[in-house]
C-alpha cells in the first residue's frame, strides 16, 4: 500500500501518495489556474521540469516555488493565484 | 547593382528613436515643421529600453541640477496627463548613507536641494527604517527626495511619438550637410538633423566625444510590497563618476507589476553583447548587502544597455555638494550630455551624451534643442551643455 500524507491547497485538505508533486496535488485538489500573469492571465505548468516557470505558487508562504519541481511533504500549505 | 537614388524632404529628421530622439520630435511638433523620426531598429529598442526609468534629479553640479530639476518638473507635468501610459509611479527616491561619513554626504546635499528649491526629507537611522524596513540593520539614515519619480521609458517614447512619422528598420550611415544618407542608398534632404543616436552617435557624427558604458539590469518576481522608494545607495555617485573599468553599486526600483529592478553596473567594454556573470554577481551581492531578504527572492531575467557616455577631457567641475566622489573623475570631463549645434556640419544638431541619466534629461533637451532650432528664448542656460564646448576645451 502506497503511504499517503496530506497537505493543504487554498485552505482545503487533499489526501495525496506520498511522492507526487506540488503540481500533482494542486490538481487533484481539483485547481487548474496555478498563478496569474502581469496582465492578469491564469496559468498553469508547461513543461513540468523547472524551465517555464508557469507553475509557480507559493509553499509554506515562501512566494514563487516551482510546483512541479517539489514533492509533497505532510502538513505542506500551498497557495495558487 | 544600387537602384537610382531616392531624394526627400524633410524639414527636421531626427535620427534615433530613443527617449531622446522621441522627445525632440514631440518638443518640435507643434511648430508646423515636416518631421521624419529614422530609427535603425524599432522605437526604444537601443539603451532606452533597457534602462531603469528613474526620474531623478542629481546635484553633482549647478549644470546637472539645473538640467534634471527643469526636465523632472516636465515629466510630472507629462505623467500627470498620461499616467498609466507612462507606468507612472511616484515612489520618490531614497538615499541610503551607510555610516556617519555617507551622513555628512546627506546634510550636504539636502541644503544643496533645498537651495534649489527640491523638497528632501533627511531620515535618520530610526526613520530610514519606517519606511524601509527590509533594508539592511546597522545603516546610519538616508535622503528622501520626495518628487522623483519612476516611469516605463520604451512606452514613454513610443507616447511621445504618436502623431509623428517614423521610419523603423532604416539605418543611417551618414549625416553631411544637409543630408541625411540611409543604408539602402537613397537620402533625405533636411534643414535641421538631430543626431540622437545615442551610444552610437560617433558612428554619424565623427569627433563626438560618446563611448558605451555598459550596464546591467536584474528584474524579480512580483514580491508586492517589499520596498517603496526608489532607493539607491550613496556610494552610486562614486561609481558613476569614478572612471574605472568595471563598478557596481546597490540601487533598486519598485516596479507598479509588484516586481523589482536591480542595479546597477558600469563597464568600459566597447560594444560586447554578452552578460557579464562576474560583474552581475557582485552587482547582486552588493544588493543583499544592502536588503538581505534579496537572497530568497527569484530573478527571472538579466540584460544590458550602453550608456551612451560623454568622455570629454575637460577638468571635471566644481561639486555643488561638496565631495561626492569629486575628484576621482580622470577623463570624465563635466559629464553633462551633448546638446544643440554641431559647428562642423551644416543644419546638424547634437542631443546625445546623456550617459545613465537620458530618461531623465530628455525632456529637458528637447526644450532647450528646440529653443534653438526655433530661435526661441533657452528654458535654461544651454552653454553648459553646448557642443561648442567640446573644441574650447581640446585645444
Ligand atoms: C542599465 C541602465 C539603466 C539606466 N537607468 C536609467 C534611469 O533610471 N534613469 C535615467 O534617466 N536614465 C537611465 N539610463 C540611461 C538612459 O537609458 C540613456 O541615457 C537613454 O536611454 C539614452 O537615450 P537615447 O535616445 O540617447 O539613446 P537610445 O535609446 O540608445 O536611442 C538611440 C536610437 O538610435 C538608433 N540608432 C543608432 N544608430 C543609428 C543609425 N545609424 N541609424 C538609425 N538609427 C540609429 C538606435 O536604434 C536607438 O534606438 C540607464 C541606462 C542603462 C544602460
Ligand atoms: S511547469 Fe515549467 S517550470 Fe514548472
Amino acid at each position: 500500500m502506497m503511504k499517503k500524507i496530506t497537505v493543504k491547497v487554498n485552505d482545503k485538505s487533499v489526501v495525496v501518495p506520498e511522492g507526487v508533486t506540488v503540481a500533482a496535488a494542486v490538481y487533484m485538489a481539483g485547481e487548474t489556474a496555478f498563478r496569474k500573469s502581469v496582465s492578469g492571465q491564469l496559468r498553469s505548468p508547461v513543461c513540468g521540469m523547472g524551465i517555464c516557470y508557469e507553475c509557480r505558487v507559493q509553499i509554506d508562504n515562501q512566494p514563487h516555488q516551482l510546483a512541479c519541481r517539489q514533492l509533497c511533504r505532510e502538513g505542506m500549505e500551498i497557495r495558487t493565484l | 547593382m544600387l537602384g537610382h537614388r531616392v531624394t526627400e524632404n524633410y524639414d527636421v529628421v531626427i535620427v534615433g528613436g530613443g527617449i531622446v530622439g522621441a522627445a525632440c520630435a514631440a518638443e518640435l511638433s507643434g511648430a508646423r515643421l515636416r518631421i521624419l523620426v529614422i530609427d535603425a531598429g524599432r522605437v526604444g529598442c537601443g539603451t532606452t529600453g533597457a534602462s531603469m526609468g528613474h526620474i531623478v534629479v542629481m546635484d553633482d553640479s549647478e549644470a546637472l541640477l539645473n538640467l534634471t530639476a527643469f526636465s523632472r518638473e516636465l515629466w510630472l507635468r507629462l505623467a500627470k496627463d498620461s499616467a498609466s501610459a507612462c507606468e507612472y509611479l511616484p515612489c520618490g527616491t531614497l538615499w541610503v548613507a551607510a555610516d556617519a561619513e555617507e551622513m555628512d554626504v546627506v546634510y550636504q546635499k539636502a541644503k544643496n536641494y533645498e537651495e534649489h528649491d527640491i523638497a528632501v526629507e533627511v531620515l535618520d537611522h530610526k526613520s530610514l527604517y519606517q519606511y524601509e524596513p527590509n533594508l539592511a540593520q546597522g545603516l546610519a539614515g538616508g535622503l528622501r527626495v520626495v518628487g522623483d519619480c519612476v516611469i516605463y521609458p520604451p512606452n514613454c517614447a513610443a507616447l511621445l511619438l504618436q502623431g509623428i512619422e517614423v521610419r523603423e528598420n532604416c539605418n543611417v550611415c551618414q549625416i553631411s550637410d544637409n543630408l541625411v544618407s540611409l543604408e539602402n542608398g537613397s537620402e533625405i534632404r533636411a534643414e535641421f538633423i538631430v543626431n540622437a543616436a545615442g551610444a552610437a552617435a560617433p558612428k554619424l557624427t565623427a569627433e563626438l566625444p560618446v563611448e558605451p558604458r555598459k550596464g546591467h539590469l536584474v528584474i524579480t518576481a512580483r514580491y508586492p510590497g517589499f520596498c517603496q522608494h526608489q532607493i539607491v545607495e550613496l556610494g552610486y555617485l562614486k561609481s558613476v563618476q569614478k572612471m574605472e573599468k568595471e563598478s557596481v553599486a546597490f540601487n533598486i526600483q519598485p516596479r507598479p507589476s509588484g516586481q523589482y529592478l536591480i542595479g546597477s553596473s558600469r563597464e568600459f567594454a566597447g560594444w560586447d553583447d554578452s552578460i557579464n556573470r562576474n560583474l552581475v554577481n557582485r552587482m547582486l551581492t552588493r544588493a543583499c548587502d544592502y536588503m538581505p531578504a534579496l537572497k530568497e527572492m527569484f530573478a527571472i531575467r538579466t540584460w544590458f544597455g550602453y550608456r551612451p557616455a560623454p568622455m570629454l577631457s575637460c577638468p571635471p567641475p566644481r561639486l555643488a555638494s561638496g565631495d561626492a566622489g569629486a575628484g576621482e573623475s580622470k577623463n570624465g570631463g563635466d559629464k553633462l550630455p551633448i546638446i544643440g549645434n554641431w559647428p562642423k556640419v551644416k543644419g546638424l544638431y547634437i542631443a546625445a551624451g546623456h550617459e545613465g541619466l537620458g530618461i531623465t534629461t530628455s525632456l529637458g533637451t528637447a526644450r532647450l534643442l528646440a529653443a534653438e532650432i526655433l530661435g526661441q528664448p533657452p528654458p535654461i542656460d544651454p552653454a553648459p551643455y553646448r557642443p561648442s564646448r567640446l573644441f574650447r576645451e581640446n585645444k
